[in-house]
């Protein structure tokens, strides 16, 4: 019985073998290469790289590129942002404000359809905007319709006061005709009309849960695209779509999104000719990817910009002359040019001021903008001013990162290797297993050490990289950082209907921060990528997104 | 005996004298007491080779863990920016590591944190492993039951989860023995396993039966017949795993869960190359060769260990 | 026989228990708030944050969140996942590519691990064990995602010999190379552990006793000096099968396998505690399974092992 147990074991060994073994030629059998890129039914579709989104496909569900990368495609708003990122009208036929922003009338132009030839009316619009505003949806990008007047208020630990019944500032006059009032004046409402969050919903797909599941795994859309088939975590196909009629048609017979989630991965996928797009670089192979691509490579100015972040609650870092002298000294103690070039293989370009470098508003003639160069005898004689109030003694510098993410270690590596040879003090990196127990402490107030930073632009404007993350009640404000003069200069800056009076203002408000050094600038990201001998005409907008529409195959 | 006439047929059924066990009865001197298990095998130990050299490579990365400072007197964490991945220059016999620190001192001073975390995690695993294991083959029934679920559930409890879980217990006093404890907790099922195998395997075997005939008692047994029996196998995993330890130290310091980043380690470095890899390859070569190298003197150690103990291996 | 089978079988149910609890409770200890990170670095307006947290019941206590995960299981509804799909259908995408994966890795490390262990261990200190003693600590020197990248860039991106990245199809050509990646280090504890047992039992009595009755030598070998030497081997190899699903992250991320090990990392670092648990659960039933048809391996290959 023993030796029989025995052979049935192995006997079953075998036959698993044998079969999986079968079960791979079987299915060989089809087709013989996994090179999507050069099977004959993808004659003219691009593939391009991207992430698994996080979320259905509800737009103002979305707030991660995996995601938004797909949504951007399938859907146009009432604006849309140029390759530059200026803001053009698309399903608007006007946006007007009276009032210096603080009420606003739009209208839209007539016959447009979603991708189920539905009818595209202003009531699309209103009703995306409420269902996101509605905090019971948990919608991630709830936080856009703040600026509507009518959002929710809530109690101390985040309950609604009351019911929620739609955002009160907005009000239907027609079909083709609404008027939006806004919590606050902002002349630059209009810019953020384009980010996805605004995107409109074909009537009835939020009526219930299986209508809301429909619309979020097999989106009816507005967009130059629409989604042809979801295999989770394997990719996305996306088709023209047959309805739009807007300005940026799609160039191609499709965009397929491939899911990776290593860009080491899908960089050697575009090095073998089985990915067409690719609009990352993974680390290891900054240095070569100039050489491997050569005129297919793309390495231009970005919209991240990055910094770290001294919290004013630290000890020797109050909001007081100590701190800004330390703040000023740590600054100027690291050599931004000279990690950017070998850290980053000149990927990155070191800041000059806190604006993303594509950003109208950018500017590297802010005044005080020296304290972001490399000055070591400046950087220890601030530092001994600093000393002469209160002492350094022992302390440890420490500069908090997230492991779970690419790549911070190194750079935090070289910055504080670098602080602590200049200051002549100790100075460490400080790692966080997981981002959200970095942003936990961040938004607690319970940092024990400097903290990375990094902010991209949602819409082109340089308030949204100074007003979200500076503004004494900001959600992002990591520093606690509360400056009412600052504050005055960026709403008087904002106000300001002059783009030239605008941009000056905005530089103004720079300045106070140059000085206060709320967050320390470091670098701009580049936009980076590269893309395959099968497609051509691959353009990277202000978002370091390549406009896929745009993309042909040959 | 020099021509010993051999019959066909008959080659395999006589043995030269030289080839059974019944020179050794002869030359056994019947005037001195019976050696013990260990001396025995330490006279053995003696006379191989192989032990000598691995004891030396042992010593020699213990020597270097303990007094690094002997070996080197570059500050193995100085970084200038401008020798980034530089080649090896006079006084810097191994060049440059991308934050422009000396690979040599590196190496050195990284063999205190990866021998000592390899060793002690390999010698808590074998003992928590070595006493859960035999209980539960030398016993079999309920206590068998209860220590195989167990281990089960601990091989099935994702090791990323519980390192940052207990990791996050010593946030604040994070040190070599930490990482120990981590890597041990998910070091001994494994070992718990195979242990169990042998000693279920050992327990069968005739001498046993003897021995317990003889009147031996349960733990006598265990220790003077089951487990010397028992200790190949685990002496071979334990000396492989000590090398996979050091690289999972790697691991939990690039999650952000291992030791504090100040600590030089051949882990941190070996996994600190993968963003060069395409670049500089020589940045990977010198902690990972330093990393065979020790894992070489245990796995040689381990093999005459073995042999020493095992009687039917002498030759 | 039966009855111990049927009493091993009974021991799920403690072990579910236990497992699904300890497992729950330790992604409830885990430091981050996965509310938090899902707002970035912008955050989420608080009446958002406690909408999502009512949600996913993480408003509530341990116990009553696990309770809650308990009485879905019983409806077969694993919960979902904090992007709101059915843990269920995340599951069902998942491990069909990692079961292929780790089946490759286990057939591709035994065969070859065990023969060359034999070899090895029939000519110990010879050319070919020194060879394979280098190639072992090569093995464990370097690291998983070392041998990956090299085998990936030369053989897939230069050679083209084989595809880079495994394809939708999960045909055998591209799943080949993950699955020795994947299989690499466990391939040289297998040869290590065979190669010690063979020179261990070559040596053995009971080998000049078959050698003495005239069997030829492959008959020796295969018939009593290998299975004498399998059960420490055969025990690794079965607690290996359920490590290698759960723990093939790095390989996974090389050659874009959406497979267990990638998607249990993501929801750890999410903490997202119905994903992690439901995951490991399948986890804990392969290790049972695996560690009982082990145990009965050790009764065929022994006959003096007896269960009662």
């Amino acid at each position: 019985m023993r030796k029989n147990l025995f052979a049935i074991l192995v006997a079953a060994g075998a036959l698993v073998f044998a079969l999986s073994l079968a079960g791979c030629s079987s299915t060989e059998g089809g087709s013989t290469s996994s090179s999507a890129a050069t099977s004959t039914d993808g004659d003219g579709v691009v593939f391009a790289y991207n992430t698994e989104p996080q979320t259905n496909l509800i737009p103002s569900m979305v707030n991660e590129v995996g995601g938004g990368n797909i949504l951007e495609l399938i859907f146009e708003g009432l604006t849309r942002y140029d390759v530059d990122g200026t803001t053009q009208l698309a399903i608007a036929e006007s946006i007007t404000t009276a009032d210096d922003g603080k009420t606003w009338n739009v209208k839209i132009k007539e016959g447009k359809k979603f991708s189920d030839g539905s009818p595209l009316t202003v009531q699309s619009f209103v009703d995306a905007w409420n269902w996101g505003a509605n905090p019971e949806n948990g919608a991630l990008s709830g936080e856009f319709f703040m600026a509507i007047e009518g959002y929710p208020e809530v109690d101390d630990e985040g309950n609604l006061v009351g019911e929620f019944d739609g955002l009160t500032g907005l009000e239907v006059v027609s079909d083709t005709e609404f008027n939006i009032t806004l919590a606050e004046s902002d002349p630059e409402f209009d810019k953020q009309l384009g980010y996805s969050a605004f995107y409109p919903l074909p009537t009835g797909s939020l009526d219930s849960e299986d209508a809301l599941e429909a619309q979020g795994t097999q989106p009816v859309s507005n967009g130059p695209y629409m989604l042809k088939s979801w295999d989770h975590n394997v990719q996305v196909e996306l088709v023209p779509n047959p309805e739009y009629d807007g300005d940026i048609p799609a160039q191609n017979d499709g965009v397929t999104f491939m899911m990776y989630t290593d860009d080491s991965a899908a960089y050697n996928d575009l090095l073998a000719g089985n990915l067409d797009v690719l609009d990352s670089i993974p680390a290891d192979a900054m240095s070569t990817f100039m050489d491997d691509l050569g005129d297919r490579a793309v390495n231009q100015d970005g919209a991240v910009w990055q910094a770290f972040t001294i919290p004013y609650y630290l000890e020797h870092f109050a909001d007081d002359e100590e701190g800004r002298l330390r703040r000023q000294a740590i600054s100027m103690a690291f050599d931004r040019q000279q990690i950017c070039d070998t850290i980053f293989q000149g990927t990155r370009t070191p800041a000059t001021d806190f604006v993303a470098a594509v950003i109208p508003g950018h500017s590297d003639s802010i005044e005080g903008n020296e304290v972001l160069q490399y000055n070591p005898e400046k950087a220890k004689e601030l530092w001994a001013q600093a000393n002469a109030i209160s002492d350094w003694g022992n302390a440890t510098f420490k500069l908090a990162y997230n492991a779970d993410a690419s790549a911070h270690k190194e750079w935090v590596e070289a910055v504080v290797n670098q602080i602590g040879q200049t200051l002549e003090i100790s100075a460490e990196p400080e790692a966080y297993a997981q981002f959200s127990e970095l942003r936990n402490d961040a938004t607690n107030g319970t940092m024990t050490s400097a903290l990375r930073s990094g902010w991209q632009a949602d819409y082109p404007s340089a308030y949204n990289f100074m007003g979200p993350l500076y503004r004494a009640n900001a959600g992002a404000n990591d520093s606690r950082y509360d400056n009412p003069e600052f504050e005055s200069v960026l709403l008087e800056a904002r106000s300001q209907q002059d783009e030239a009076a605008r941009t000056e203002g905005y530089n103004k408000a720079q300045a106070i921060l140059m000085e206060d050094l709320p967050a320390i600038p470091l670098w701009g990201q580049n936009a980076l990528g590269g893309y395959s001998e099968h497609v051509d005409n691959v353009v990277v907008n202000w978002k370091t997104v390549p406009a896929y529409q745009d993309i042909v195959k040959k | 005996m020099s021509e010993t006439q051999v019959y066909p047929g008959q080659e395999h059924t006589f043995s030269d004298i030289d080839e059974t066990g019944l020179g050794a009865v002869d030359a056994v001197p019947d005037d001195r007491p019976p050696a013990s298990l260990l001396g025995e095998a330490w006279r053995q130990l003696r006379r191989r080779p192989i032990f000598w050299i691995s004891a030396a490579l042992i010593l020699f990365s213990v020597l270097i863990a303990l007094f690094p400072w002997l070996f080197t007197s570059v500050d193995p964490r100085y970084a200038e920016l401008s020798h980034s991945l530089g080649l090896p220059e006079p006084g810097h016999p191994f060049g440059f590591d991308k934050q422009g620190r000396d690979i040599y001192a590196r190496t050195i001073y990284g063999a205190r944190a990866s021998v000592a975390v390899g060793v002690l995690t390999m010698l808590i695993s074998v003992t928590i492993g070595t006493i859960v294991g035999s209980i539960a083959g030398f016993r079999g029934g309920w206590a068998d039951s209860l220590l195989s679920r167990v281990t089960d559930v601990f091989f099935a409890i994702p090791f990323v989860l519980a390192a940052i879980v207990i990791m996050q217990i010593f946030k604040e006093s994070r040190s070599i023995w930490t990482v120990v404890v981590v890597i041990s907790l998910f070091g001994w099922p494994q070992i718990a396993r195979i242990c169990r195998s042998a000693v279920m395997e050992a327990k069968q075997e005739e001498y046993v039966t003897a021995a317990r005939a003889l009147g031996s008692g349960g733990l006598s047994n265990m220790l003077r017949h089951i487990l010397p029996n028992a200790a190949a196998p685990i002496i071979v995993y334990a000396t492989v795993a000590l090398g996979s330890y050091i690289v999972t130290e790697a691991t939990l310091s690039f999650l952000g869960i291992g030791l504090p980043p100040t600590i030089v380690s051949w882990g941190a470095d070996i996994s600190s190359a993968r963003s060069v890899l395409r670049e500089a390859p020589q940045v990977l070569f010198y902690p990972a060769g330093a990393l065979a190298l020790t894992v070489l003197g245990f796995i040689m150690m381990g093999d005459v260990v073995r042999d020493a103990l095992d009687p039917k291996a002498r030759k | 026989m039966k009855r111990y089978v049927g009493r091993r079988l009974l021991q799920l149910i403690p072990v579910f228990f236990g497992a699904t609890f300890l497992i729950y409770a330790m992604v409830y200890a885990l430091p981050g708030d996965p509310i938090a990170a899902l707002g970035g670095d912008k955050g989420l307006p608080p009446a958002v944050r406690l909408a999502i947290e009512k949600e996913y019941h993480l408003d509530q206590p341990l116990i009553v969140q696990y309770l809650y995960y308990l009485k879905g299981i019983f409806t077969f509804d694993f919960g979902v996942t904090f992007s709101g799909r059915p843990v269920v259908e995340v599951m069902a995408d998942a491990f069909p590519w990692t079961l292929k994966l780790a089946l490759m890795a286990i057939v591709f490390e035994s065969v070859f691990g065990i023969a060359f262990g034999v070899f090895a261990g029939l000519r110990r200190g010879g050319v070919f064990d020194s060879t394979v003693l280098v190639l072992s600590l090569l093995l464990i020197a370097v690291p998983v995602f070392v041998i990956g990248f090299l085998l990936q860039f030369i053989i897939g991106v230069k050679l083209g010999w084989l595809p880079v990245t495994v394809d939708r199809s999960m045909s055998f050509k591209s799943m080949l190379m993950p699955a020795i990646v994947l299989g690499a280090v466990s391939f040289a504890y297998i040869l290590r552990l065979t190669r010690t047992e063979v020179a261990r039992n070559a040596t053995a009595d009971y080998v000049r006793t078959a050698t003495a009755k005239g069997l030829s030598r492959p008959q020796v070998v295969t018939r009593h000096i290998l299975r004498n030497s399998l059960i420490p081997v055969i025990t690794f190899i079965g607690a290996d099968l359920g490590a290698l699903m759960g723990g093939a992250i790095v390989t996974e991320g090389i050659f874009n396998i959406p497979g267990v090990g990638g998607t249990m990392y993501k929801a750890i670092f999410q903490g997202e505690a119905a994903t992690v648990v439901s995951f490991t659960t399948i986890l804990v039933l392969v290790y049972i399974f695996t560690s009982l048809i082990v145990d009965l391996l050790y009764a065929a290959l022994d006959p003096r092992i007896r269960y009662e």
